[in-house]
């Protein structure tokens, strides 16, 4: 009924929305989404290096997002500048740096608007097999320190003093976003990731009343997207990224009626 | 039980500096199971800032902090929860630990506000907010809790019930208090020993000991003073010798 890549490319999104789901909850609630910004530019970095000595891009882009977590967290400590310029200056450097690496790599052909946007014609099996593994292991460190990360997501002291060790939870989460991005990088594209976090934990947030709720509707949100996304990408003939976020969209616009209707019951 | 053993919480001359300002200096103080130790002293004068010492949640300290448990129950004085986070009562219960739905339940029942367990928690009133954290606190029965003037914003008669629970609580459970506040009159009735800050300890002791010495009376002024003596006195029934308080 449908094409090969089609298949690879909605088990792979399902793979990316289960793992976005409860991540962009996160990301939300701790105000990352211009953090997350800063890792998926630095992404292109990542993907020119894995051009360059022929690395496995997920990889590739891993260690360059957590090379750049791990930049900021040392400028952060060493200088007076606010937490936002911080960000910009390496999302910006590293997205321009990024780009004059692939303007020497004339040798390879580029597709810039895949990289940008995702491009389901490029999901091989094995992106499937880094999605789902790489995927499980982040969902499984999530459940091992969602204790003390919620607990500092809530109140850092509380977390300290009980007890938790909020730091090191925050440092883990740290790495799992790079991870994150490194895995869905290919199918939504680095302009877009973040957008996937965010954009279901929002319209989860707006119909939800504690955590475990916001976590289960985030995930379904992610993973209708996906599927809403994938289908009219195959429709239209659009871009996978776009389709998906603007799927999202369409959810947290309806999630918006909801809230209307509830305020509307309270009065 | 040896003295070692039913000692929770030790401070050895600890002191804490931010931004090249002492907040507090040369504190030593320790919490024994079964004993409340309050500190008291003016705005500023690194009550907090000692607790969170105790509690380990300031790391570059001068001095040092022996803890002895684990099993802490924090009240902080001042909490900035996000309300971004969709958060009831009952999941606020569960922050840390993980209790069982009885234990969250009669946590709520003894500071009176069960019937708030499934409300959002950004939706309470300051003294049910403030009710909530005791709660959170005790209910996991710590041998250790440290209240950062747990009763601000509830209102008078619940103030005197939260006071008495807090004492309860301390015997039940055999556990430490590290308490701060401002009230003299209710602290001063359950307090095993009293430590009065200025920045440093100016003095320490028995609630007694506290109220006779110059340094506090400096700080609080001779009324203050009063209100310690006859409290002192009149649950030990030893008459000081400054007649005239009594008479107050």
């Amino acid at each position: 009924m449908f094409d090969d890549f089609f298949i690879r490319a909605l088990i792979a999104g399902l793979g990316i929305a289960l793992v976005t789901g409860p991540l962009g909850c996160f990301v939300v609630w701790r105000r990352l989404s211009y953090f997350g910004d800063t890792l998926a530019h630095s992404a292109l970095l990542g993907v020119t290096l894995a051009y360059s000595f022929e690395l496995n891009i997920a990889l590739s882009v891993f260690i360059i997002s957590s090379l750049i977590a791990l930049i900021l967290i040392q400028l952060q400590k060493k200088t007076n500048l606010p937490g936002d310029a911080l960000l910009g200056l390496l999302a910006h450097s590293s997205l321009a740096v990024g780009l004059v690496v692939i303007g020497f790599l004339t040798f390879i052909r580029f597709d810039i608007m895949g990289l940008l946007f995702g491009d389901i014609l490029a999901v091989t099996t094995d992106d499937l097999l880094i999605i789902w593994t790489g995927g499980a292991v982040i969902l499984l460190v999530l459940k091992l320190i969602w204790k003390p990360l919620f607990a500092s997501t809530v109140n850092y002291e509380l977390a300290e003093a009980e007890g938790l060790n909020p730091d090191r939870a925050k440092a883990i989460f740290t790495i799992l976003m790079a991870a994150v991005i490194a895995i869905s990088i290919k199918m939504v594209g680095l302009l877009l990731i973040t957008g996937m976090l965010i954009i279901p934990a929002a319209m989860a947030r707006n119909i939800s009343n504690s955590p475990q709720k916001m976590v289960l509707f985030s995930i379904i949100g992610g993973l209708l997207s996906v599927l809403l996304g994938l289908f009219s990408s195959l429709e239209f003939n659009t871009s996978s990224g776009p389709s998906i976020i603007m799927a999202a969209l369409v959810l947290f616009i309806l999630s918006l009626l909801n809230i209307k209707q509830s305020i509307k019951l309270k009065n | 039980m040896s003295s070692e053993n039913s000692t929770l919480v030790k401070l050895n001359n600890a002191g804490f500096k931010q931004n090249d300002k002492w907040l507090v200096e040369g504190v030593s103080l320790t919490v024994k199971k079964g004993k409340i130790v309050t500190l008291i002293g003016p705005n500023g004068s690194g009550k907090s800032t000692t607790a969170k010492i105790a509690l380990g949640i300031y790391k570059n300290i001068e001095g040092s902090v022996e803890k002895y448990t684990n099993k802490v129950g924090y009240v902080p004085q001042k909490i900035s929860i996000d309300w971004t986070l969709p958060l009831r009562v009952y999941d606020f219960m569960l922050l840390t630990e993980n209790i069982k739905d009885e234990a969250i339940d009669e946590a709520l029942t003894l500071t009176g506000v069960i019937h708030l367990k499934n409300k959002n928690l950004g939706n309470l009133s300051g003294g049910e907010f403030q009710r909530v954290l005791i709660a959170r606190a005790i209910s996991k029965k710590p041998e250790l809790l440290v209240l950062d003037e747990p009763v601000q914003g509830v209102d008078y008669t619940g103030e005197i019930a939260l006071y008495e629970l807090i004492k309860r609580i301390s015997d039940t459970l055999n556990c430490g208090i590290l308490l701060i506040s401002h009230d003299l009159h209710t602290v001063m009735t359950a307090t095993d020993h009293v430590v009065c800050l200025n920045g440093h300890v100016c003095c320490s002791g028995t609630p007694m000991d506290v109220a006779k010495n110059n340094e506090y009376k400096t700080l609080f002024g001779e009324q203050a003073s009063q209100i310690l003596s006859v409290y002192e006195h009149k649950h030990d029934h030893v008459h000081s010798d400054k007649g005239e308080i009594k008479k107050n």
